[in-house]
């Protein structure tokens, strides 16, 4: 459960900067969302947390270190797509997490800690709900039923910082709020901290403790790629109380949404 | 729900027994569209070899009812008994039985030298999509090996190994591994970058992931590889075993060419074709048990 640091963060790809003076803290145990226009580098931002993408300036600092420039098991990562293996099963999904941390010359454990890693994969697939799946490839899951397995697996990585790129985007919106649930349920037990990045300002509010708005505040109209986008709006939840409607149009006008009933129905749910 | 206007199609269907079912509009749908039914499609499918079948059994006919010592087109009843006999009677002068003896010589060679280049595939392919630096060093090397064309490499091979069995195999492993390589290295480097972060962040390193991600998801298309593969590999060891050998199909065939044996050509051509057809049938199997997930629809 560590500290997020950012400190004058910058991204250029050649010429066009997407991400410019990015400078956050997060405390252990907070929930960031991430909202902002398509396009404006909070996926970016996401990667660079990851490790599958290298900052141009400026230092991220996960605990007491500067992170480095390749994924690792500190941070797990949920993502919309590709999100589990497609050649294991559920359950394979699961024991492939503890085999990847034996490092072992085969890839794989055996023995006495197969049989406890499965147990631990069997409780998770029971957690998650997907105890009748179990045998299951993840082609025959239903895109909620991959999500799921997905944060499972994350999980029991045991990781210090979740990272979620649009973990729900494909979903449906009855799934999405079990989803919902269920994320906020596994956060409440393990107490890590969540990085998420969302296009719905509903789902930023309702489980986030605090919302982050990306967005370019210098323009060029003859180089529209010269200045990045930075952290606009920052603003922090109180999980007792509900965000006020008034907060959410705020951010959404920020974003440009044009579904704003929607998304205050998403908080309040 | 839309509309679709079953309901008045209905009466007319039962006019003609090959209607399709009631409710489906009897419309002439685009060619992409119609489909085959099974047995159509096996009907379909029987239609060229019936044609060519009945084109040179007539022309047969007609040539031996002119000449019956015509060689060019013998009769079915003509290549039988010669098939049969290099499959049952030991030759004269080694006593072996001629079809078995060509038939390993020729297997061997083949699975050796296909073998090989599934290795070198596996190995250099695998290390050339994963790693950075190896596909630094070694994907513009593969990249010009890939066009020299292998069978002016023949007489090089011959050379420099001799006429034994290591020109052939070699030539069939240098023909077809190059393509192969570079076709896994394709499929590693297509892996959703996805997948390699999450398994990074999992605790994979760079070798649990080739034994645990790479490997697995890259079996089906090995698999593709080699049935692609065995083409070139039969042409390689035909023209191989026509230069320089002692048995063999390749050899058997050119070395009769000489009698006009036109009955012993055509069922070992025959033979060629069903011993190719068995092999990518067993590959096609083979997937399937390896990597059911690939094959979604087939069992699980």
């Amino acid at each position: 459960m560590s500290r997020i640091v950012v400190h004058g963060l910058e991204k250029s790809y050649g010429d066009a900067r997407v991400l410019e003076r990015v400078s956050v803290t997060a405390e252990p145990g907070e929930f960031l969302s991430l909202v902002g226009a398509s396009g404006c580098g909070k996926s970016t931002f996401l990667r660079i947390l990851l490790g599958q993408e290298r900052q141009s300036g400026g230092v991220v600092v996960i605990g007491d270190r500067p992170i480095v420039p390749e994924p690792t098991p500190q941070r797990g990562i949920v993502f919309q797509r590709y999100s589990v293996f497609p050649h294991l099963t559920a359950l394979q999904n699961l024991l492939l997490v503890e085999d990847f941390r034996s490092g072992g010359p085969f890839g794989r454990v055996f023995g006495a800690s197969r049989r406890s890693a499965r147990q631990q994969a069997e409780t998770m697939l029971e957690r998650v709900g997907l105890a009748h799946a179990r045998d299951l490839y993840p082609a025959s899951l239903s895109g909620g039923m991959q999500q799921r397995l997905a944060i499972a697996q994350t999980l029991l990585g045991r990781p210090q910082i979740l990272l979620l790129d649009e973990p729900f985007g494909a979903l449906d919106p009855g799934i999405r709020a079990e989803m919902h649930e269920l994320l906020i349920e596994l956060w409440d037990e393990h107490g890590m901290t969540v990085v998420m990045v969302t296009h719905d300002i509903g789902e930023a509010f309702k489980l986030g403790t605090r919302v982050l708005v990306f967005d370019k505040v210098r323009h060029d109209p003859q180089f529209p790629s010269a200045y990045g986008a930075t952290i606009t709006y920052d603003l922090k939840l109180d999980r007792k109380s509900r965000a006020s409607a008034r907060d959410v149009a705020e951010v959404a006008a920020m974003v440009g949404t044009t579904r704003l009933d929607s998304a205050i129905a998403t908080t309040a749910s | 729900m839309l509309a679709r206007g079953t309901g008045a199609v209905q009466t007319g269907a039962g006019a003609n027994a090959a209607s399709p079912p009631p409710g489906t509009p009897k419309t002439r749908l685009r060619l992409i569209n119609a489909t085959v039914s099974r047995g159509g499609a096996v009907l379909l499918g029987t239609l060229p070899f019936a044609a060519v079948a009945v084109a040179y059994l007539s022309t047969s006919a007609q040539r031996l009812a002119v000449n019956a010592n015509d060689k060019l087109l013998p009769s079915p009843a003509q290549m039988w008994s010669a098939f049969f006999e290099l499959a049952t009677v030991p030759d004269k002068r080694s006593g072996d039985l001629i079809l078995w003896a060509d038939t390993y010589a020729s297997l061997v060679r083949l699975f050796a030298g296909v073998g090989l280049a599934t290795l070198a595939a596996l190995l250099l392919g695998i290390a050339i999509g994963f790693i950075p630096r190896v596909r630094a060093f070694l994907l513009p090397f593969v990249t010009v090996v890939c066009v020299i064309p292998p069978l002016a490499l023949l007489p090089i091979l011959f050379i420099a190994l001799g006429l034994g069995e290591t020109a052939k195999i070699t030539l069939i492993a240098i023909g077809v591994a190059p393509v192969m390589v570079r076709d896994i290295a394709n499929r590693v480097m297509e892996l959703p970058p996805e997948l390699i972060a999450k398994a990074q962040t999992l605790g994979g390193n760079s070798w649990t992931m080739v034994l645990r991600l790479v490997l697995p998801q890259t079996m089906p298309r090995l698999i593709t590889c080699v049935r692609l593969a065995l083409g070139p590999a039969w042409l390689f060891l035909i023209a191989a075993e026509a230069i320089a050998s002692t048995e063999g199909l390749g050899y058997r065939i050119f070395l009769v060419r000489r009698y006009l044996s036109m009955d012993v050509i055509l069922p070992y051509v025959a033979w060629i074709t069903l011993l190719a057809v068995a092999t990518d049938w067993l590959l096609a199997r083979l997937s399937r048990v390896v990597s059911p997930w690939a094959h979604p629809g087939s069992g699980k």
